[in-house]
């Protein structure tokens, strides 16, 4: 018996180990090393950095920490500029998406089989094409003589093409359109645990659909507006190939700028030290909302 | 029960007019009927019934008066207005679900305040309100607790509290007591009443317990596959059902085809098939000569006997099992005729003289007025 009980231990340890050795694999590890290059000096050589652990004379470690990466970071408005502007730009995509996402989630969540197994299919449907493909697509349809301005003048609604392309706003076009499915998705598996009775419950007591809305529905479904806008707002702080192909050149987004360092001016130390920056924007922000969650799941249960 | 003086059975004053009335009311769901032509008057302060099984359409029926479902065909009146298109939110009614729907994310006093705030009521009096319902309900120091910190009698209480705090003109039970265990439910049933009779509010309630109904109810209204069958006073069902279904859902009944075989004055002459044996009847019953109808007799009101020389009606038979029940026992008797019967016996002293009378013949007596003649 104790040794079954143990064996079992044993092999619950080893699935736990899984999730730790992949992280360490794939996220600690590649970590680690753009952290080293942040701190190393720039060089032309290849690789394009000088290294910062040096054994002299055999016997001897020399450390050469060069904090002069992120001091420059701090130095030029731009990178500061470019961080501030990435979360403007995520934020106000991620409210737009969630404006978006919200009533999709709730229209599939309240749907009927097998309607609502259909809709679930055509949101992940997207998938299946190739990203990239699909941000060309959006120029075709935003450019000046493109589908929409097309549509918009032949209805007679404008007079003048609407100058989309190139902005911040086929930015958040772009960003809501790609990032959706990762809002709908939390959404609509939160709507639909919401116990309907609930709703019934509020509109017996006096409450407008509008009213129970706001005092049942959408208290009951934060936990899945918080996960939905983490999964959109994360990965669109970063976000490279949509400012790139959608914004214009003053677009200012972190992405971008670390493209151009690593790519252009190949100065892969402050390449990295613009990306250990961005990962310290970013996990701020997401461990204060995950704790907020946390205490408001605990809060309900 | 239900022992209000003050409550006067208007439903037997025909010139009293109706709080609450179903006319005609019928719902289906991709036309399959769930409440077929149900017409019902409801008075005021009654504690009215919805008794059936599941599927029989009684919660479709409060879920109608609620505003939840529209009816198909019909309308609904409280207080002579017609509410059928009123919406859910509008509607003078209060409902306590059978889930108790409790806002999970909210404490026992925001629940319990849902409603007054909706109203609009000043904070103020909002506190006065709910302190005073968590008084009644006995819950006052649970004030800031989550439903979910809560046992289930208590959650049961806050869900009362909530739907009684707009002091609606109506308050809607939809299987208030399922989910309690047998004593907190008799409890609870003894304080719904006392309750009820208080504030002098109409409640209804949906069950498919008959005891329950036969506790709380002034009037009872029995349905089946979406009909009203019965409608009529605890007792009144109970000993005068109108139907085979009624009686035998309603309490235990042995149930015995018979044809009329004279109808002399009125005064008709029943030959029981089954029984190979004219009935005795007291009483008026109306039918045609050769007719069918059903004789129903519950079990307590037959006798077990060995000597059954002055019975009005007495058969033989052998007794097949006795299931002791505590304050009573259960015979099942196979008559020489053919047909079982079940007899309930009361356990008046400790041991009966047919406390162990498997296999023994015994005879079954009943009085002329202890059957009912059934038509259908």
């Amino acid at each position: 018996m104790r040794v079954v009980r143990r064996l079992n231990t044993l092999r619950r340890d080893w699935l736990s180990w899984i999730p730790t050795v992949w992280l360490g694999v794939f996220f600690l590890i590649p970590f680690l090393v753009v952290l080293k290059i942040s701190l190393s000096e720039a060089t032309i050589a290849m690789p394009p950095y000088l290294p910062i652990f040096e054994w002299i004379e055999g016997s001897l470690l020399e450390i050469r920490l060069d904090f002069g990466n992120y001091l420059f970071l701090i130095d030029d408005p731009l990178y500061g500029a470019a961080y501030v502007e990435s979360v403007r730009i995520a934020l106000t995509a991620t409210i737009i998406t969630l404006l978006i996402g919200y009533p999709m989630a709730y229209v599939i969540a309240t749907a009927r089989e097998p309607r609502r197994t259909l809709l679930l299919l055509l949101v992940i449907l997207p998938f299946w094409t190739s990203f990239l493909l699909r941000v060309y697509a959006w120029i075709a349809i935003l450019k000046t003589n493109g589908l929409l301005n097309g549509l918009l003048m032949s209805l007679g609604v404008i007079s003048e093409p609407l100058v989309i392309l190139q902005t911040d706003v086929a930015v958040y076009i772009g960003i809501a359109y790609t990032y959706l499915p990762f809002m709908v998705l939390p959404l609509y598996a939160s709507l639909s645990k919401l116990d309907r009775t609930l709703l019934e419950a509020a509109e017996d007591l006096g409450a407008t659909p509008w009213i129970s809305f706001l005092t049942v529905t959408l208290p009951l479904t934060l936990p899945g507006v918080v996960a939905g806008s983490l999964l959109v707002f994360v990965p669109a702080i970063g976000e490279f190939v949509i400012p790139a192909l959608l914004g214009g050149n003053d677009t200012l987004m972190i992405g971008k700028v670390l493209w151009n360092e690593f790519f252009a001016n190949r100065d892969w130390p402050i390449a990295s030290a613009v990306a250990i920056m961005m990962l310290f924007v970013i996990v701020g922000p997401l461990m204060w909302l995950n704790r907020m969650n946390a205490q408001h799941e605990e809060a309900n249960s | 029960m239900s022992s209000n003086p003050s409550m006067v059975k208007k439903w037997l004053d025909p010139e009293a007019k109706p709080f609450l009335e179903f006319r005609g009311v019928t719902k289906s769901f991709d036309g399959i009927p769930a409440v077929r032509d149900v017409n019902l008057a409801i008075y005021q302060n009654e504690l009215f019934c919805l008794l059936g099984g599941s599927g029989s359409g009684k919660t479709t029926l409060l879920r109608i008066l609620a505003g939840f479902e529209s009816p198909t065909e019909g309308s609904v009146w409280i207080d002579g207005v017609d509410i059928t298109n009123v919406p859910a939110y509008e509607r003078p009614v209060n409902m306590m679900f059978q889930s108790y729907a409790l806002f999970p994310h909210m404490s026992v006093f925001d629940n319990v305040a849902y409603g007054l705030k909706r109203d609009g009521l000043p904070k103020s009096e909002i506190a006065v309100r709910v302190s005073e319902l968590l008084e009644l309900i006995r819950l006052s120091a649970f004030a800031n607790r989550k439903p979910d910190q809560l046992s289930g009698g208590q959650r049961q209480r806050v869900a009362l509290a909530r739907a009684l705090a707009k002091r609606p003109k109506v308050l809607l039970l939809d299987e208030p007591l399922g989910a309690l265990d047998k004593n907190l439910r008799e409890d609870t049933q003894l304080e719904l009443i006392k309750i009820q009779e208080s504030l002098g509010m109409t409640f209804i309630v949906v069950t498919h317990d008959q005891e329950e109904a036969m506790t709380l109810a002034t009037r009872i209204g029995v349905m089946d596959e979406g009909y009203l069958v019965q409608t009529d006073e605890p007792h009144t069902i109970y000993e005068y059902p109108n139907s085979a279904y009624v009686a035998d859902f309603i309490g235990d009944i042995n149930l015995f085809e018979c044809v009329v075989t004279d109808n002399e004055a009125g005064e008709l002459s029943l030959y029981a098939s089954q029984l190979d044996t004219a009935i005795e009847l007291d009483g008026p019953v109306t039918g045609a000569v050769n007719q069918t109808l059903w004789y129903a007799v519950r079990p307590e009101k037959m006798r077990l006997t060995r000597d059954p020389s002055d019975a009005v009606n007495a058969l033989k038979g052998v007794v097949h099992e006795i299931a002791y029940l505590g304050d009573f026992s259960v015979y099942w008797v196979d008559l020489d005729c053919g047909p079982r019967v079940r007899v309930s016996r009361p356990n008046i002293s400790r041991l009966d003289d047919f406390a162990e009378a498997w296999g023994e013949e015994v005879w079954i007596t009943w009085d002329g007025s202890a059957g009912v003649v059934l038509s259908q």
